[in-house]
């Protein structure tokens, strides 16, 4: 099992694979929280979502993702990324739809962030929206439970 | 029963906002009756000084939510000896109650936790 999702970490990154502590698959099939708290455009968010779709591969369960500080802007529909460059909110985007995963983005976060959605752009005012399905707003609680739920909370991103 | 969860803070109060954010996940964990640790480590122990004015920098005062989290049932908290001493806080802490923990301490309190969040 080790050897699977280490395979497939490596795969993913092209050959630029990270360790996996054993213990970590002790077991078969595990279920993982993933909380993101690094922007778009930093190595850590490439390897969180090359972290999910490794887990995916290798028969494993995403309870949810969580996306916090500036992991919110991961989520915006406005990130425009240069033609020859990896573009990672969109990818996550059609990573979650495609495996109808649970996304979640701190609604406390992202509005500091100018991430909305349509009603939160109403509620305060703003004239545009930029965040829409498959992604959701919703509160720190959801961390906490998708933590109680998950076996490993992984996070990637932090100082 | 509930997962343990230690919250791993290591920013300082006005280098940005990832201090609050990171004691919101600790205030928000004790409002579920989430057994939650805080630890300061590194830049994360310039929260607990006590001389701060923080109305010089248009901030609000992050030290006031310190103070609530007891209330909000997260009384396990911690800060790193060493952290303290490299950057010569250990005598104008605030009135907050920290345990102090030398390296070993650390390494101990990360193994009791079911699952460790650094910001």
């Amino acid at each position: 099992m080790l050897a699977s999702l280490f395979y497939a970490c490596n795969a993913h990154l092209g050959g630029s694979g990270f360790i996996i502590p054993a213990n970590w698959l002790a077991g078969f099939a595990m279920k993982f929280a993933i909380a993101l708290f690094s922007p778009p455009y930093a190595p850590s968010s490439r390897r969180a979502l090359r972290f999910a779709q490794a887990a995916l591969a290798s028969g494993h369960e995403i309870v949810r993702l969580f996306f916090y500080q500036d992991g919110v802007h991961s989520a915006s529909s406005n990130v425009v990324c240069a033609q020859d460059e990896v573009d990672l909110p969109r990818e996550w985007r059609e990573f979650v739809h495609a495996q109808q995963l649970d996304g979640v983005v701190c609604i406390a976060a992202a509005l500091r962030r100018g991430v909305l959605n349509d009603d939160e752009a109403q509620r305060y005012s703003r004239t545009a929206a930029n965040l829409d399905a498959p992604w959701e707003l919703s509160g720190l609680g959801q961390l906490h439970e998708a933590a109680q739920l998950a076996d490993r909370l992984v996070c990637f991103g932090g100082p | 029963m509930s997962k343990s969860l230690l919250i791993i803070s290591r920013q300082a109060p006005w280098s940005g906002p990832g201090a609050r954010e990171a004691l919101d996940i600790a205030l928000a964990g004790g409002a579920f009756d989430l057994p939650i640790g805080l630890l300061f480590l590194d830049d994360g122990v310039f929260q607990l000084s006590g001389a701060q004015q923080p109305a010089n920098l248009q901030q609000k005062d992050l030290g006031a939510n310190l103070q609530a989290l007891p209330m909000f049932g997260v009384e396990a908290l911690y800060a790193s000896q060493r952290s303290l001493e490299e950057r010569g806080l250990q005598d104008q802490l605030s009135s907050l109650a920290v345990e102090r923990l030398d390296d070993a301490g650390l390494s101990a309190l990360i193994d009791r936790y079911d699952q460790v969040l650094t910001l």
